[in-house]
């Protein structure tokens, strides 16, 4: 007899929905957790029961490890979805579920630790034959192993917090005289967002791109879904995603996502999972850069190009079932966006915009998927990030997914907060962006360039008066 | 007496980072354009500025409270 499961979602905003909405066709019944914020989200209208775990700081509910797992155990919950972001990344929370005779749906807790510390993650892709940006050998303790270590390496180097992620704990160092000085600055950053001071050195690549593969591994085997491009950044948060990328020839796309099966069976890797590679356009090659042992925001474009529903399997996965699918029954078709499109004023230094959505209008038809958390009448709270929806497309090929793209945007009317959709347009406008020709310093770049021309055009104004 | 009013709705901070002192305690001076707090907006930090001088009265919020923009975080005197 199968066991009917019940799924806390242990997390907010689109992908609680999505969890959700995958949950529900697997026929399991759904928790949601909620802050004080959220008690009118979407996700408490979806869910079978709702449990309010607390006040509206993350720290004391999304992030309330305790809360959590109490409102499981009084609801009976016998699995957990940590979404992304959170405690999805917690091995300690991972560890704590499972000792409560729950399922924690990501991998173990052993696995997060192992992949989830960057140079722990480094060391096993070395073992594994992947290849790593060069760099240090594990973490870099004192000033002057750093400087030895950079002169064999080569400037400029990245000086990356070991338990760092999300863009966070980084810094670029050109030459031993800005290493001398950033090093104790990034100790103590690392030190202080992370609790954790080790950190490790890299070669920057100037202009590489960010391209990731989307694994799924049943602890036995492992399968890949396929690279995701993620070059379109800024502040190294992605902005806009797509699969394949336009880059990759099919050999280089073979090695790239071999190598990244090849490090996730290294590990038994039981869940879904992503692992990260700085590309570089002018050398064809390749470089791990981290894993992340969890579902990410942009796993849906690589959903639209395979056909496979990611939080379905990994909830299968969970529940035990061995992978669904070979290699072979993989196939890549078409091509996908995605726009995240943000709480945010582009023209006034991304300021974030919580406040009610006066009006609301999703763009629909062929090829056109939102995921969204967000509805008319929704106040958007200060508290949490400001992703509204993630608007994502799918076409036969890249040119024709821009366009849907671009007519999805047109179709999209949000009020009432400023948002990122009119800068999306412009972004896809952009001729580089168009032939897909970019690095994930580009986004700044057309950024500043597109300040600049502004304020050139508000000159004549200016003598007219 | 002055008030400092949050310019933002968010999550109030009264010290730059969990294990760093406040920027302010009761009695402390204050001169214009002193950081009294921080207020996160989405992930973002935005430090809240004094725009009179005087003297820390009281902090009418708790570190980490959720606050509204215009609410009351600080009288000075």
């Amino acid at each position: 007899m199968t066991q009917i499961h019940k799924l806390l979602i242990a997390n907010r905003g689109e992908i609680a929905v999505r969890i959700a909405r995958a949950a529900q066709e697997l026929g399991l019944q759904t928790v949601a957790v909620v802050s004080d914020a959220d008690t009118g989200s979407l996700v408490a209208q979806m869910a079978d029961e709702v449990v309010n775990i607390g006040a509206a700081h993350p720290g004391k509910s999304y992030l309330n490890a305790d809360a959590i797992l109490r409102a499981a155990s009084e609801t009976g919950a016998t699995m957990v979805h940590p979404g992304y972001g959170f405690l999805s990344e917690n091995a300690a929370f991972a560890r704590r579920v499972t000792q409560q005779g729950l399922i924690f749906v990501g991998p173990s807790a052993e696995t997060i630790e192992c992949m989830g510390n960057k140079s722990v993650a480094r060391e096993t892709a070395r073992r594994a034959g992947v290849p790593t940006v060069p760099g240090s050998t594990g973490t870099v303790d004192d000033l002057e192993t750093a400087v030895v270590v950079a002169a064999e390496v080569g400037y400029p180097v990245m000086i990356k917090a070991s338990a760092g992620g999300g863009g966070r704990g980084i810094r670029v160092a050109n030459s031993e005289a800005e290493l001398r000085q950033q090093m104790p600055l990034a100790q103590g950053e690392a030190r202080a967002a992370f609790g954790d001071d080790a950190v490790y050195l890299e070669r920057f690549i100037a202009r590489a791109r960010h391209i990731e593969v989307q694994i799924l591994g049943d602890g036995k085997n492992v399968i890949h879904c396929y690279e995701r491009e993620c070059s379109l950044q800024r502040r190294r948060q992605k902005i806009v995603e797509e699969a394949p990328s336009a880059t990759l020839s099919q050999g280089t796309r073979d090695a790239l996502c071999e190598a990244a099966v090849r490090l996730a069976t290294a590990v038994g890797y039981c869940s879904a999972g992503t692992l990260e590679f700085l590309y570089d356009d002018e050398s064809s090659e390749f470089f791990f850069i981290e894993m992340n042992t969890r579902i990410q925001v942009e796993h849906s474009v690589s959903e639209l190009v395979t056909g496979v529903d990611l939080v379905r399997e990994m909830l299968r996965i969970a529940m035990g079932e061995p992978l669904r699918y070979t290699q072979d029954q993989i196939v890549l078709k078409g091509a996908a966006i995605e726009c995240r499109l943000n709480a945010e004023d582009p023209e006034r230094n991304f300021m974030p915009q919580p406040g009610k959505l006066s009006a609301l209008r999703w763009p629909g038809g062929p090829g056109v998927r939102v995921d969204s958390h967000v509805y008319a009448g929704y106040t958007i709270p200060p508290f949490y990030d400001s992703l509204l929806a993630k608007l994502i497309v799918w076409d036969e090929d890249r040119a024709s997914a821009i366009r849907r793209m671009q007519r999805a945007l047109a179709e999209t009317r949000i009020e009432g907060v400023h948002s990122t959709v009119a800068l999306h347009q412009e972004l896809l406008a952009d001729p580089s962006v168009k032939s897909g020709h970019f690095h994930t310093g580009y986004l700044e770049q057309w950024m500043a360039q597109r300040a600049a021309a502004k304020a050139q055009a508000l000159l004549p104004d200016l003598t007219a008066h | 007496m002055a008030e400092i009013l949050s310019p933002l709705p968010g999550t109030f901070y009264m010290r730059p980072a969990p294990d760093a002192p406040n920027y302010k305690q009761i009695g402390d001076s204050v001169a214009i354009d002193d950081v009294i707090g921080l207020v996160e907006v989405m992930k973002m930090f935005n430090e809240v500025r004094a725009e009179v001088s005087g003297k820390v009265v009281r902090y009418t919020v708790e570190n980490e409270d959720p606050v509204e923009a215009g609410q009351l975080l600080l009288v000075i005197e």
